[in-house]
């Protein structure tokens, strides 16, 4: 099997805060890690490859300092790495992206494209799905397991709502997966050593057969027209006294908001 | 309309750098340069102390911009796509035709639903909920949600009839199928809104979501391509007027030969008694490392039960094999936003504040009186959840008089 897992490097967002005073963003010190979902699905390409042999190239879209991101997955144990980059990728949102890197895809061949469910910083989990229609493949997102690969075809479970679906689908196809597949294995010393010394293969526009009209800010139907803090909570309140009383205490809270 | 640094007015300053949220400005030969992570959020603008960085707009010719604005003139109604499982149309439909019926009307124009599968007594109480017409593809391949057909059909539809917007719930199935439905549509789509208003100038939809796990709200536009289409995230938006006597159009569409690549082959529901359904939870009470384990979970399980609500969890229950995944609350896991959230034994660790810090009401129980969750409490109480839970599960119960 050709695997291919799209990787994103993204602020470790936890920390990013809004100044209330000037709406700009604080993010001192935060550090740049690989997308928490990504490297699940790195890790069910790896799997895959070891049960059915093949090969895994990871590729991310992105600026030359994303370089150290596929650095990070040929330590894990991808084979290859790309780096989807150019300036005229600049501003793309999810639909630009999807488009972008499905073009990339294509370059490269694939029978089973894997990404994270969605990325941590914008959280919108679509550019797996949109990536699958550009290719004209199908998609399952939100893959929890993955039950049965055969040469054409795949069986996997898909996170609900309220469960699971037992989803069947042909080869090619693109899964998103979520925390819950596996638990992904830390990049080995040998691992390390060889990703240091790794080529890594650059596309730009001009090797991926893409329409120009359809990159970076002028492919983008979106646009952000402005941030803003989010709006801060009415007030706190501690509830003391013996725990008898904390929880008349609330109980009166809760006839006061009518949930009782 | 990129963003740019002008050279010869940048000072090297380096302020900008830590501004921006995708890490998208680099120095380069002693001034700042922005490179492909840039998102054109603007937020660099402002911070410049030298007003250095600048948004070039690409002059767009006066016969370009006619004929465009007459292509976009053609799309006109809110269309909203009612999600159905198991033949029961789900609570986040019924939220989005209150929130479509109030931007029809703002804009002068009609709502319309599309419902896939179900009955005809489901389609009508649609337009007893604020629709105009419903578009019913009754196709029993449209029964169980499926990628393929589902944006086979809908995208039909749309290019058919051409709404300005469509509107679907930001739920499993939405979040999996419109993406692929605004691709092959060429249109913009925004994820997980928590707020949709009209611009009074120009008409368009200001698509307000949370980025960053809440931290950040951007207002998304889709100027320049229609429909504007959007997910809404459950229980944020308010239903309308239930009228049992409104009456609206119905509309059958006959779907033949729907070709799928996917096939599901069963669905399994979560297999503890209590319902699991995060998003769509009045209450949820959610157990962290503080729970010690199965013990404490099932006291949390019995308040959760008294209350009509679910169950939630943090990382830590989680890892520790306490708590199935669907239960996690948090960065890796759900974003919620009930009525009231109760945590219990969680310490409140960012990656699981995000995940919840928009709920109306949060309470938080913990031994440790300095513990983060308290910060993002409307209620706090400090002790020993092994006693106040049980203490609280049976006052409750008191109080309704069970």
């Amino acid at each position: 099997m050709n695997i291919v897992v799209c990787i994103k490097q993204v602020p470790d967002t936890a920390d990013i805060r809004i100044n209330p005073e000037t709406n700009t963003l604080m993010r001192e010190g935060v550090p740049s890690i690989i997308n928490p979902f990504d490297l699940n699905a790195l890790e069910a390409g790896i799997q895959i490859r070891e049960q059915t042999g093949g090969k895994v190239t990871v590729l991310t879209m992105g600026p030359p300092q994303a370089e150290a991101a596929l650095r990070e997955a040929l330590s894990m144990g991808a084979d290859e790495a790309v780096l989807l980059s150019d300036r005229a990728f600049a501003g793309s949102d999810t639909w630009a992206t999807s488009y972008t890197l499905a073009r990339a895809i294509d370059k490269i061949g694939a029978d089973i494209i894997f990404c994270g469910k969605q990325a941590i910083d914008g959280d919108t989990a679509q550019v797996g799905p949109e990536t699958a229609e550009f290719m004209g493949i199908p998609h399952i997102a939100y893959v929890r397991k993955i039950e049965e690969i055969k040469d054409n075809s795949i069986k996997v479970q898909r996170l609900m709502d309220e469960g699971y679906d037992v989803v069947e689908s042909s080869i090619p196809v693109l899964l998103t997966v979520v925390k819950e597949l596996n638990q992904p294995r830390m990049p080995s010393l040998k691992g390390k050593i060889a990703a240091k010394k790794a080529e890594i293969r650059k596309l730009g526009m001009a090797d991926i057969d893409a329409d120009e009209n359809n990159l970076g800010l002028k492919g983008s139907p979106t646009q952000v027209k402005n941030i803003f803090a989010p709006e801060t909570k009415a007030e706190r309140k501690m509830i003391e006294g013996s725990p008898e009383e904390q929880v008349a205490n609330l109980i009166e809270e809760f006839k006061k908001i009518k949930c009782l | 309309m990129p963003i740019v640094v002008k050279v010869e007015t940048c000072t090297g300053c380096e302020t900008c750098i830590e501004s921006c949220p995708f890490d998208a400005i680099v120095m380069k030969d002693g001034k700042a340069y922005i490179n492909e992570y840039c998102n054109a959020c603007m937020t660099c603008l402002s911070v410049c102390p030298e007003g250095a960085i600048i948004e070039v707009k690409e002059p767009s010719p006066a016969a370009d911009k006619k004929e465009r604005d007459a292509k976009l003139q053609a799309y006109k109604g809110v269309f909203i796509f009612a999600e159905q499982r198991e033949g029961v149309v789900v609570p986040v439909s019924y939220e989005l035709l209150g929130s479509g019926r109030r931007l029809a009307d703002e804009l002068g124009t009609d709502l319309s639903a599309v419902l896939f599968g179900a009955g005809e007594s489901e389609a009508n109480e649609l337009i007893r909920w604020g629709a105009d017409r419903v578009f019913h593809c009754a196709h029993p391949d449209l029964n169980s949600f499926n990628d393929d057909t589902y944006t086979e059909v809908l995208a039909g539809i749309i290019n058919e009839h051409k709404p300005a917007i469509v509107l679907a719930g930001a739920t499993p199935v939405g979040r999996s199928f419109i993406p692929r439905v605004a691709a092959r549509v060429r249109t913009g789509l925004t994820a997980d809104c928590t707020s949709l208003e009209v611009d009074k100038e120009t008409g368009n939809l200001l698509q307000i979501r949370p980025a960053f796990g809440g931290n950040i709200m951007a207002t998304i536009l889709c100027p320049d391509y229609r429909p504007q289409m959007a997910t809404v995230r459950p229980r944020v938006m308010k239903r309308g007027e239930y009228d049992k006597d409104r009456t609206g159009e119905l509309i059958q569409i006959e779907s033949d030969n729907l070709n799928s690549r996917t096939k599901v082959l069963e669905f399994v529901k979560e297999a503890s008694g209590i319902s699991v359904n995060l998003h769509e939870a009045d209450v949820i009470v959610a157990g962290g490392r503080g729970t010690g384990g199965e013990k404490g979970m099932k006291l949390l399980e019995e308040l959760a039960e008294a209350l009509g609500g679910v169950v939630g969890a943090s990382r830590a229950a989680v890892d520790e094999g306490w708590v199935p995944y669907l239960h996690q609350v948090g960065q890796t896991g759900k974003t919620v936003n009930p009525k009231v959230y109760i945590a219990c034994g969680i310490s409140g660790a960012v990656q699981h504040l995000v995940g919840m810090q928009s709920s109306d009401i949060i309470i938080a129980i913990n031994k440790n009186p300095d513990a983060p969750i308290f910060n993002v409490a409307t209620y706090g109480i400090v002790g020993d959840m092994f006693e106040i839970v049980p203490l609280l599960t049976r006052k409750i119960k008191e109080a309704k008089g069970q």
